[in-house]
């Protein structure tokens, strides 16, 4: 009998220790939660597109959270953390189709407890994971994903894209090819048989309608993605010789496809226009033909307007990256969390508690903004105010022995009210009417 | 250039890196009745071997010649090392289970050589293009063919008929079809089929890195080519019959000519058009192209 009673007290004693360690530890989390601020971080960390796009922007978020961390960043990003939260980023694979994406976005939300989802390269990734953060009523911003599909189709309240969508590039590369007085009467297109390719190509053939409208589409090769051998592809677009090869492929497709075409002669027959491509300049090196025409999808890498803080950018990032230089997916990882850090703190200051923001208050703080960026001024101004416009820029590939890279001549910029449609109007309509309300001087 | 011979031409060039890797797959099959999902992977160790091993020749400053010889090394060295690892250490274990679950097995090794190959070589690009250029190019009417798909279609028709030969001219090659037609009466016969096993094996999975070391100068080698080949490889062995020798060659010409003929007539129909030729094949010949009935055993 006393064994039993001692045996209780025990147990009682050990339930109280429990009791007000969970407390301890629960009241700890709270304010941790309140101290820090989880992002959830979506980028393809395996698959063909983790060394193009997912690394690459996953190291730039790293450099950048570090920055953000220690407020070593410049100004206005000099803030420690968001608004003085510590940043806390949770990392996860896009790798796997957009049905495990979903899962994955429940999950970061749902168990990781994460206040804000940056992320997602592929535009069927996008498409399907906008519809389930809008009816969770939770924040989701779209770093990279190309299709115009996501704010012209529907409309959201915590989904954000921080970057231009792919109208941008294609107009752009009509643009870059008549401002250099390129002759063209056909054209031929190469692009994945996906979101990103369809739209790419759509874009690219409506711009020349409107600015070579004599020309003619040749060919269109859509081969899927991730095919590897574009043998046949090449004999195709080179049985029918055209003025310009259209493309936007990317990452291992688009640099096996220059492998493969270069020593046919493709580059030499053709003025060859790669709309998404400076990612592939470091890998390629001095197998990169000369004088081919490419964009980076904004004014990124070689192709950023001078500033201090794309200095400050450039300079980290290769001390963080054994010196290799940030492309296109760096550079918009940095804009998102750049944009994301500057609508937290805005929220901050207008959230009388104090404290940190509700999601609501964020959205309401990111919508409509506009902010610097290493690449130029972002401005949140289609989508109702959802969809980011920025500039674009084009240029000429030269490999520089000496140097032993690729560097881009003859860089054109086009403002963002140059290259992307009206708050008003779809992309493909606004390329069919002919740009109305374009500003491109 | 007549716009048919290109076809053909463009056809034969896919379809014989195709066939090498085909033939590997169809032949584990032949032998070991397992359908290896994890083939592709063994492709992708055979283009990263290479490209490691042609990068260390070049840094040796040996002759760019050499870097086949390094590729065939390559190949041999994945065979050696990692095929017996896989089927002695693994797949052994399952033989006699069901089908369905050695499909599984392999499907979960196929995940496992993935991440094994991302933490040999990481995620980054390996280029070996130097290879590619050795041939320089053959100008065959409009067009410029690169001398090294030729290449290509000759070590295919080499290939295949050394399998070909060793099976049905030696007497090693008399065991393995004894084993393929009944492993029971052949052991009963003496025949070592634990051994036939691995050598059977270890030759699909030289056959497969082969093929991925003579691809890799033409592509960039990073992680996920091994899931595309893989797709095709199944195509090609099903159209042609599974475990059918000439089965692989026919599938992998008509895989090829299909999709040639579809890229420069109709370039939305490509990938359809592989397997509408499936499609049909499988409609009329169930069993493939060169599979005979079999009776089933009781």
């Amino acid at each position: 009998m006393q064994q039993t009673i001692t045996t209780q007290r025990a147990l009682s004693k050990i339930s109280i220790i429990a009791a007000a360690m969970l407390f301890t530890l629960g009241a700890a989390a709270s304010a941790n939660a309140a101290d820090e601020f989880k992002i959830g971080i979506v980028s393809f960390l395996s698959g063909q597109a983790a060394d193009s796009f997912g690394v690459p922007a996953v190291n730039g978020a790293k450099v950048l959270i570090e920055a953000f961390n220690n407020g070593t960043a410049p100004a206005p990003y000099n803030k420690k953390g968001f608004g003085g939260m510590k940043i806390v980023p949770v990392y996860v694979d896009e790798n796997g189709g957009a049905t495990k994406q979903v899962q994955e976005l429940r999950n970061l939300y749902e168990r990781e407890n994460v206040d804000v989802v940056v992320g997602y390269v592929g535009s069927g990734d996008c498409l399907a994971v906008a519809p389930v953060a809008e009816e969770m009523k939770r924040f989701l911003i779209l770093y990279d994903c190309g299709t115009p599909r996501i704010f012209e189709e529907a409309n959201y309240k915590y989904v954000f894209r921080t970057a231009s969508h792919a109208a941008m590039d294609n107009v752009g590369a009509v643009r870059y090819l008549k401002a250099r007085n390129v002759k063209i009467e056909g054209f031929n297109m190469i692009n994945q048989d996906y979101a990103w390719g369809h739209d790419s190509l759509k874009d690219f053939t409506l711009s020349m309608q409107v600015l070579y409208p004599q020309s003619k589409a040749l060919s269109d090769q859509r081969p899927k993605f991730g095919a590897g051998q574009y043998g046949t592809e090449i004999s195709q677009l080179m049985s029918n010789p055209a003025d310009v090869t259209h493309s936007s492929l990317w990452g291992g497709d688009l640099q096996a496809m220059i492998l493969q075409a270069a020593p046919r002669g493709l580059f030499k027959k053709s003025q060859v226009v790669l709309t998404a491509a400076d990612h592939v300049l470091t890998p390629l090196g001095d197998k990169m033909p000369d004088g081919v025409i490419i964009g980076a999808r904004g004014a990124y890498g070689q192709m950023a307007p001078k500033s201090a803080l794309n200095d400050w950018w450039w300079s980290e990032y290769q001390k963080a990256n054994a010196g290799v230089y940030p492309v296109q997916a760096p550079y918009r990882m940095a804009q998102a969390l750049m944009g994301l850090k500057l609508a937290v703190e805005k929220a901050m200051t207008a959230n009388k508690k104090g404290g940190k923001p509700s999601i609501e208050q964020i959205a309401e703080a990111l919508r409509g903004s506009e902010w610097e960026a290493p690449a130029g001024r972002i401005k949140m101004a289609l989508g109702d105010g959802h969809q980011a416009i920025q500039a674009a820029a084009f240029g000429r590939t030269r490999y520089d022995a000496a140097k032993k890279m690729v560097v881009l001549d003859d860089i054109q910029r086009f403002a963002a009210e140059c290259v992307n449609p009206p708050a008003n109007m779809k992309s493909d309509e606004w390329i069919k009417a002919g740009f109305p309300g374009a500003k491109c001087n | 250039m007549n716009i048919a011979l290109t076809i053909m031409i463009d056809g034969l060039t896919y379809a014989s890196w195709l066939f090498i890797v085909a033939l590997g797959l169809t032949l584990v099959f032949g032998v070991l009745k397992i359908l290896n999902v994890a083939h592709g992977s063994f492709y992708a160790l055979g283009a990263y071997a290479a490209a490691s091993l042609v990068g260390w020749f070049a840094s040796m400053q040996l002759a760019p010649e050499l870097s086949l010889i390094a590729m065939l090394l390559a190949a041999v060295g994945v065979a050696v090392i990692v095929a017996p690892l896989c089927e002695r250490g693994l797949l052994r274990i399952f033989y006699g289970r069901d089908e369905v679950l050695l499909v599984l097995v392999t499907y979960a090794l196929f995940l496992i050589l993935e991440d094994v190959t991302k933490i040999i070589w990481g995620v980054n690009p390996f280029y070996l293009s130097e290879p590619y250029a050795l041939f320089g190019n053959v100008d065959i009417g409009k067009q410029s063919y690169v001398g090294y798909d030729f290449l290509l279609v000759i070590v295919a028709i080499v290939v295949g008929f050394i399998v070909w030969w060793g099976l049905n001219r030696t007497r090693i090659g008399k065991i393995v079809l004894a084993v393929i037609h009944s492993e029971e009466i052949a052991a009963s016969m003496g025949v070592n089929v634990s051994r036939i096993y691995t050598l059977a094996f270890g030759t699909g999975i030289f056959l497969a890195a082969l093929g991925g070391a003579l691809t890799a100068p033409m592509i960039s080698v990073q992680p996920g080519i091994s899931v595309g080949v893989v797709i095709l490889s199944f195509a090609v062995v099903i159209i042609g019959g599974l475990g059918s020798i000439p089965g692989a060659a026919i599938g992998a010409l008509i895989v090829g000519i299909a999709r040639s003929a579809a890229v420069h007539l109709m370039p939305v129909a490509e990938l359809f058009s592989i397997y509408l030729v499936m499609a049909v094949v499988l409609m009329f010949r169930p069993e493939g192209l060169f599979q005979r009935s079999q009776a089933r055993k009781i």
